[in-house]
């Protein structure tokens, strides 16, 4: 019976490996440069540390990888993690507390379910968080270093779309519904559910009506926003500080060369966010996107601070990038035949050409000389060493391993 | 009609007689399905092609999901049950039914301190305890109440007992606009309302020509009201009283006893032990009997239940089944809930069965033939960890557990191949035409409780006492 990998789910070959580890190096020698830390935490956690109110939306929250582990007899479930920020989060409050400013980043795979299996249920992404940080430069920074990244994985013609869930949440706070109602139409909007706002409209027309224009504003300079900003300053004064925030965030965007386009209804499934979001995306593909979760921390019990951050996915990434071969040039690659009496011999200039930076490996049942720059004979008797360039088609023979590694190694055999 | 072949499963239980009545008006010619049958398996008379089979109804959204049956009717609760946790089953649901109507009700004790409404209970701070035989549905209410920590209790029945002191919330069935509950419970909201659905696979639905059955059953209903004659729609139940003041001070010793077929053996225990019980077995089903020792009270629940609830410390002394132990055991290894004692009636052996058609006598073979035919193998139980150890431990190759929920024997051979049964006599099984081909081990009754045995020097003395004299009734025998 052959089993197949589940639903849902794929292989990487080691051509896609070489794609991922291209991604992934860039991302974190991009974080580095940033002054990041690296952090990684555990693929399974306690259900309950996403089912707080104002993590993630009941809608996504119903598509997790929940179930009760062996310790499960209490009734408290356990599940695949689900989304990267969060644990985070948990780490910063079990580890950093107090600590101030914390810079941090991660590469992790996350779990949801998908009902069809067509779209994957795993899904890699490099994640970056920015904690104890308030500022709308803190957001500028973490925008410019996501466009970085695939800038130098050479990803170009990259859309930038911004949105503000503090603006959203405003606006339903003059709905007069109950914290719960509000919390489920926020829920709503961003699961991306046209119903929601269709009931507003029909129930609350003057203010059903301010969301739809809010929701379909489309612009791409504070310019824009600040003429929004003057319709809305009269009868809605609460929706002001979050306008001024996104218009410094946009201002400074445009300072530093960023273009964006303006969608306040982008950010879906992610009821964390407070603040300026922001959403990376190439031919209608979303690569990436982030933003500001002050609620976040103290909603976990972690004291009040804040945060931003945001996750690039590998996945739609590795369709993009084209990175140089990963595996060393033909040049560098040994083939080694021994005798059995001078295995060890094998196995010592195997590991010494290794350390010169060569690819080598001794000759097994079906490897063939064509696939290496050099073919290497050990003998019991002189000439001890038969070294073939195939490329060159010389061939040399040697009497101990320095004259081989001086061949093969050149210049980096110092 | 076709001369195709067509299954349907049909309900055992509460929707079995209106269903009877909808089918025979439809002119199916299934007159074996009816009240007290024996026969589980169904031949039309008049539709050829046409082959039924009863099952729990719980059972049938399961079996029509996987393609085992093209067509189902039971509660539109168990199917929307099934797709609280899997959305993607391959269930449609085709026609309403209209009888067996109800509602899911979230449910609290009418206590001061206890939630009143859903609100209150979403602004509720720390762990919720949950009890409800429909735990994907609690699952869901829970998230959509956006509970920060909640426990789900799956029970196999009897939710409605559990309030206040043994959980804080159930979802139980009852009536539309239903207020107030038996055991002083009052309802929070209405969470799903349910009558009985015709329902199809949903491959099938699409490839095979169900039509023609469904609209004659469309054609019986509009012929008018299927509604029984008064004698014989259940009776309203008689309102069974809360629990009395004091009932869950710390000293309490709070015991859980059997219902179902284990009631007059552990009757006759306690009897036995000198102790005396008021209204158990309770012929209006009540599930608080009194008993004649102080600081100690009763509830009867599902002995399938008795472990986790040991576990968690909703109850301090529980009679269930050594199966039923290990069964919980098998899930969660690191239970603190353990046996304390053999009281020695209730014995069954729980056995490996197979059909008798299988040519096979024991494990090995079995395990050979599989190996042959390389098919999975379908694993059929009530007790789902016990039959996945089984399975695992005989190395079953690429098997599945199908979960059921009672009268098992009925799987074989067209819905599973082999079973995890108990068995007292072995005559039930022998009936079905079917056999044993290996014994996993003994079970009867036993005394459980938690080994961490957190209790108050008054509380431990008062348990020892009712442990020290049943233990002594057991050795009088």
């Amino acid at each position: 019976m052959r089993v197949r990998q589940c639903k849902g789910f794929r292989d990487l070959s080691p051509q896609e490996m070489g794609r991922f580890r291209f991604i992934a190096q860039a991302f974190r020698d991009c974080c580095f440069g940033w002054g990041f830390s690296e952090v990684r935490t555990p693929t399974l956690e306690y259900l309950h540390l996403f089912t707080a109110t104002g993590t993630l939306t009941p809608g996504m929250l119903g598509r997790v990888y929940s179930f009760l582990d062996w310790d499960g007899w209490s009734g408290q479930r356990v599940v695949l993690r689900p989304d990267g920020t969060i644990p985070v989060a948990r780490f910063y409050i079990d580890n950093l507390a107090g600590k101030g400013l914390a810079k941090l980043f991660y590469l992790a795979n996350i779990f949801r379910f998908e009902e069809t299996g067509e779209e994957a249920r795993e899904r890699w992404q490099g994640g970056v968080e920015l904690i104890g940080v308030s500022s709308p430069l803190a957001d500028v920074e973490l925008t410019v270093m996501a466009l970085e990244v695939l800038s130098r994985v050479g990803v170009s013609g990259v859309g930038l779309r911004l949105s503000h869930a503090g603006i959203i949440r405003s606006l339903l706070s003059r709905l007069g519904l109950s914290p719960r109602e509000q919390a489920r139409v926020f829920d709503q909007i961003l699961d991306g559910d046209s119903e929601a706002l269709a009931e507003i409209k029909s129930r609350r027309p003057r203010l059903g009506k301010a969301l739809a224009a809010l929701l379909e504003l489309r612009g791409d300079s504070s310019a824009a926003l600040k003429e929004v900003k003057a319709l809305f300053d009269h009868g809605l004064p609460e929706i002001t500080p979050h306008m001024d925030n996104m218009i410094s965030v946009a201002e400074l965007l445009e300072a530093v060369g960023c273009r964006y386009q303006i969608d306040i209804a982008s950010g879906r499934g992610f009821e964390y966010y407070t603040g300026v979001i922001f959403e990376l995306y190439k031919d209608g593909r979303k690569l990436g996107g982030g933003g500001r979760y002050d609620a976040l921390i103290p909603l976990m019990g972690g004291g009040d601070i804040p945060a931003s951050g945001f996750a690039l996915y590998l996945d739609p990434l590795m369709d993009l990038v084209t990175p140089e071969a990963s595996s060393r040039p033909q040049a560098r690659r040994v083939l080694i035949r021994t005798e059995p009496k001078v295995i060890g011999r094998g196995f010592d200039i195997a590991r010494r050409l290794r350390e010169a930076g060569c690819v080598a490996e001794l000759q097994l049942e079906g490897q063939e000389p064509a696939d290496f720059g050099w073919l290497l004979e050990l003998k019991d008797k002189a000439p001890f060493f038969v070294l073939t360039d195939r490329a060159r088609q010389q061939r040399f023979e040697l009497k101990d391993a320095d004259g081989v590694l001086e061949l093969v190694g050149g210049e980096d055999v110092a | 009609m076709g001369k195709m072949s067509l299954k349907i499963a049909l309900p055992k239980g509460r929707l079995l007689a209106e269903t009877a009545a909808l089918l025979k008006r439809a002119g199916w010619g299934l007159e074996e399905y009816r009240e007290k049958t024996r026969l589980y398996r169904l031949h039309s008379e008049t539709i050829p092609g046409l082959f039924a089979k009863v099952f729990h109804e719980r059972d049938i959204p399961i079996q029509v999901a996987i393609g085992n049956y093209d067509l189902g009717i039971c509660g539109l609760d168990w199917v929307e049950e099934l797709l609280a946790k899997y959305p993607s089953s391959a269930v449609e649901k085709v026609k309403d039914l209209g009888y067996g109507a109800g509602v899911l009700h979230l449910v609290a004790s009418k206590a001061n301190g206890a939630p009143a409404s859903m609100d209150e209970v979403s602004s509720l701070a720390g762990g919720i305890r949950i009890a409800s035989e429909y735990p994907n549905l609690a699952e869901s209410l829970a998230l959509n109440l956006r509970l920060r920590q909640f426990s789900i209790f799956p029970l196999w029945g009897g939710a409605e007992v559990y309030p206040p002191e043994s959980a804080d919330l159930a979802l139980v069935p009852g009536r539309k606009r239903q207020r107030l509950f038996d055991y002083g419970l009052a309802s929070l909201g209405e969470v799903q309302r349910y009558s009985a659905f015709l329902i199809a696979n949903k491959d099938r639905w699409q490839s095979k020509d169900l039509g023609e059955l469904a609209s004659s059953l469309e054609t019986a209903l509009a012929a008018g009201d299927l509604r029984l004659p008064a004698a014989e729609v259940a009776k309203e139940p008689v309102a069974l009283k809360a629990r009395r003041a004091g009932d869950v001070a710390g000293d309490t010793v709070r015991l859980a006893l059997p219902d179902g077929h284990q009631q007059q053996p552990t009757l006759d225990l306690l009897n036995k032990a000198g102790i005396e019980i008021t209204d158990y077995p309770s012929p209006q089903g009540n599930r608080r009997p009194l008993i004649n020792l102080d600081g100690v009270t009763v509830k009867v629940i599902r002995p399938q239940d008795m472990p986790l609830q040991v576990a968690n410390g909703n109850f301090d002394l529980a009679i269930t089944g050594r199966d039923w132990l290990r069964e919980h055991l098998y899930q969660f290894p690191s239970s603190p809930a353990s046996e304390i004692s053999d009281l020695g009636f209730g014995k069954v052996r729980i056995v490996a069965v197979v059909s008798q058609d299988m040519a096979v006598s024991d494990i090995y073979g079995l395990r050979q033939l599989i190996g042959e035919e390389s098919k999975s193998l379908r694993v059929a139980s009530e007790y789902v960890n016990i039959a996945d150890k089984y399975a695992r431990d005989n190395h079953l190759g690429g098997y599945r557990i199908v979960p059921t929920w009672g009268a098992t024997e009925a799987f074989l051979p067209e819905d599973a191949d082999l079973l995890i049964e108990n068995t007292q006599t072995g005559r039930t099984i022998a009936k079905h035409k079917l056999k044993i081909i290996d014994t996993l081990g003994q079970s009867s009754a036993c005394l459980v409780a938690s080994a961490r045995g957190e209790a108050s020097p008054g509380k431990r003395a008062r348990m020892d006492s009712l442990i020290n004299s049943l233990r002594m009734a057991v050795e009088d025998v």
